[in-house]
C-alpha cells in the first residue's frame, strides 16, 4: 500500500486515488510538430528515483494534482500547491 | 583416461538416465553448468540481461549464426528476474495476427526445448482456458478463436458444460457474482519448468563459447557520432559497455533487460515508451493434483495454474502504479483470495505459501519493443510486459538474426521502436494478460 499525501484530504491509500503517471508539460498545439505529439503521448522518462507524477483523488476531493515521488522507495516529498493541473507546469 | 572421461571434460555431460546411474553409481559431482571467465575487453556483441531472453539471444546467436564471441552480462544472477519469478505459462491464443503467429512459433520452439537444449523442461501441454464473464468477454473470445483459427493455432470457444467436464472445481453454476458464461480453450496452452529453461540455455550457449558474466553491471553505454551528449542519441553508434569490472569494447549490444530496460537504452541515448510496474504472484501449499489446465479470468484478474508438485500458483494483473520496489501488499492477497475463491469456492481452506513480484515494463499497446532503434547497433527487446516468458525462444531467435543480417525479421518487423511515430501500434491490450 502506497500512503499518498493529497494536498486537500491529507494521507490516502493508494487504492483510493488514480495514478495518472509521469507529468510532463503539454506541448504547445500552435507549434508542436507530430514528432513532439509522439514523444508526449507515448514517450516516458520511467527513472528509478525521483519522478514528478500526477494523482486524482477520486473518493476524496475530485481534483488532480501533481506530487513527486521516488519510484525506487515509494517515498513522496513536495507537498504541491492546492490547484496544480494535470501535466500542467511546476 | 578413458574415451568416455575425455569426452565428458570437453563438452557438458549429457542428461540422461544413464548418465545419472552412471554417475550415481561412481559418486561423482556434476561439473559446473558454465564457466565463470575473466571478462575480455572486447566482443562482437553484448548481451544486457541475463535472463530467458538475454540467454535465448546469446543462443541462437552461436547456434545459427555461428557468432559465438558474445558476452552475456547480468547485474545479478542469471534468471534473477521476470524469468525466475514468471507464473510460467505459455499459450499463443493472441488476438491480432502479428502476435499469434509470434508466438506461435514461441511455442513450437517450447515443444522441441527438451531435445534441442537437452534439459528437461517439464513442458507440461496442458490445455489453457480463458473465462468469460460477461456478453462483451465472450465476443472477444470468439474472435481471438476466429484469428486463431485462420492462423493455425488450435483455439476454440466452450461453454460452461464442456468448462466443467475439463476443470470439475470450477463453479459454473449461475450464483456467483460473475458466473462463467464461456471460455476460449486453447489445448496448445500449458506451463513450463521456467529455471530450466534458464539453465538449458546458458548452458547449451557456454558450450559454444558464449560467456555469461554474473555480477556485473552495466554503468554505461559507450556511443560516437549521435547528436546527444557523449556522443549518444539517434545517429550515433555503439563502441562500447562500461561496467562495474571494467570496459568492453563491442559494435553491438543487445537490450534484453526487463524492469530496467528504460535505464539502459537511456544509456545510449534512446527514449522508450516504457513505464515499470511491479506485478504480484502467489503460490499455495501443494495439494493433490486437481486442476487440469491453466485458468485465465480477465475480469477477475487472476489466472491459476497446479505445478506438477500440487501447488497452485496465481499471478495478478501488474500493479496500478509505476515503481520498481518490488514489495507485496496485503491488497494483492485479499482481491487476489477473493476472485480465486469466486472462481472455485471449494479450496477456501487452502494456505498460502508465499508471495513475490517481479518488475514488467509496459507499453502503451500492450506488445513488446523488438528490434533497431535510432542508434547504430543497440538493439532492444524489451517492453515485455507480462508475456516475455512465453515468447523468449522466438525472441531470442529472431533477434540474433536481426543482429547477425543488420535487417529486421519479418516475425518481429509489426514490434519495431518505430511503430510509435508511423502510429501502427499492434494493440494486444484484450489478450495480454488480465485486467488491464
Amino acid at each position: 500500500m502506497l500512503l499518498v499525501p493529497c494536498p486537500n484530504c491529507g494521507p490516502r491509500n493508494s487504492a483510493d486515488l488514480r495514478y495518472g503517471g509521469e507529468s510532463h508539460a503539454r506541448p504547445d498545439p500552435a507549434t508542436a510538430t507530430p514528432q513532439q505529439w509522439r514523444g508526449y503521448l507515448y514517450l516516458r522518462d520511467n527513472p528509478a528515483g525521483w519522478l514528478r507524477e500526477t494523482w486524482y483523488c477520486r473518493s476524496g476531493c475530485r481534483r488532480w494534482f501533481t506530487l513527486e515521488r521516488n519510484t525506487a522507495t515509494n517515498e513522496f516529498r513536495t507537498p504541491p500547491m492546492p490547484g496544480d493541473k494535470r501535466g500542467g507546469k511546476a | 583416461m578413458t574415451g568416455i572421461g575425455r569426452r565428458l571434460r570437453r563438452r557438458p555431460p549429457k542428461y540422461s538416465a544413464a548418465a545419472l546411474a552412471w554417475r550415481g553409481m561412481r559418486g561423482d559431482y556434476w561439473p559446473r553448468v558454465w564457466r565463470d571467465t575473466e571478462l575480455k575487453s572486447s566482443y562482437d556483441a553484448v548481451v544486457v540481461g541475463g535472463g530467458v531472453h538475454g540467454l535465448a539471444t546469446a543462443y541462437y546467436l552461436a547456434r545459427n549464426h555461428g557468432i559465438t564471441n558474445v558476452a552475456v552480462v547480468d547485474k545479478a544472477y542469471l534468471g534473477s528476474g521476470a524469468s525466475g519469478r514468471n507464473t510460467a505459462i505459455v499459450r499463443a491464443n493472441y488476438l491480432t495476427p502479428e502476435g499469434v503467429a509470434f508466438y506461435d512459433r514461441s511455442l513450437q520452439l517450447y515443444n522441441s526445448m527438451a531435445l534441442d537444449l537437452n534439459i528437461n523442461v517439464m513442458m507440461s501441454e496442458r490445455g489453457h482456458l480463458t473465462l468469460a464473464h460477461n456478453d462483451s468477454s465472450l465476443r472477444t473470445m470468439n474472435w481471438r478463436a476466429e484469428v486463431n483459427k485462420l492462423q493455425g493455432v488450435n483455439s476454440s470457444v466452450i461453454g460452461p458444460d464442456e468448462i466443467k467436464k475439463i476443470a470439475p472445481a470450477l463453479d459454473t453454476s449461475s450464483h456467483p457474482r460473475y458466473p462463467i458464461l464461456g471460455a476460449l480453450y486453447h489445448p496448445p496452452g500449458g506451463i513450463v519448468r521456467h529455471d530450466a529453461v534458464v539453465w538449458g540455455y546458458a548452458r547449451a550457449a557456454d558450450y559454444m563459447g558464449v560467456e555469461m558474466h554474473q555480477k556485473t553491471e552495466v554503468l554505461d553505454i559507450l556511443c560516437e557520432g549521435g547528436n546527444g551528449p557523449d556522443g549518444k542519441g539517434p545517429g550515433g553508434k555503439v563502441v562500447g559497455v562500461r561496467t562495474n569490472r571494467g570496459d568492453i569494447s563491442t559494435p553491438v549490444v543487445v537490450n534484453c533487460t526487463a524492469g530496467w530496460a528504460g535505464l539502459i537504452s537511456a544509456m545510449a541515448g534512446v527514449r522508450l515508451p516504457i513505464t515499470t510496474h511491479p506485478l504480484q504472484a502467489a503460490v499455495t501449499e501443494p495439494v493433490k493434483v486437481f486442476l487440469p489446465t491453466v485458468v485465465v479470468s480477465g475480469s477477475l484478474h487472476v489466472y491459476i495454474s497446479q505445478t506438477d508438485r500440487g501447488e497452485l500458483v496465481f499471478g495478478a494483473a501488474v500493479d496500478p502504479v509505476a515503481t520498481y520496489s518490488i514489495r507485496g501488499s496485503l491488497e494483492f492477497t485479499e482481491e487476489l483470495a477473493g476472485h480465486v475463491l469466486e472462481l472455485m469456492p471449494g479450496i477456501s481452506r487452502m494456505r498460502l505459501l508465499r508471495q513475490w513480484s517481479g518488475l514488467c515494463d509496459m507499453t502503451p499497446d500492450y506488445s513488446p519493443v523488438m528490434g533497431f532503434t535510432p542508434v547504430d547497433g543497440f538493439l532492444v527487446d524489451v517492453g515485455w510486459g507480462t508475456y516475455g516468458f512465453k515468447a523468449a525462444p522466438v525472441s531470442g531467435e529472431q533477434m540474433a538474426e536481426a543482429v547477425a543480417t543488420g535487417r529486421t525479421p519479418k516475425l518481429i518487423a509489426p514490434f519495431a521502436l518505430s511503430r510509435f511515430d508511423s502510429g501502427e501500434l499492434v494493440g494486444e491490450k484484450g489478450a495480454a494478460s488480465v485486467g488491464h
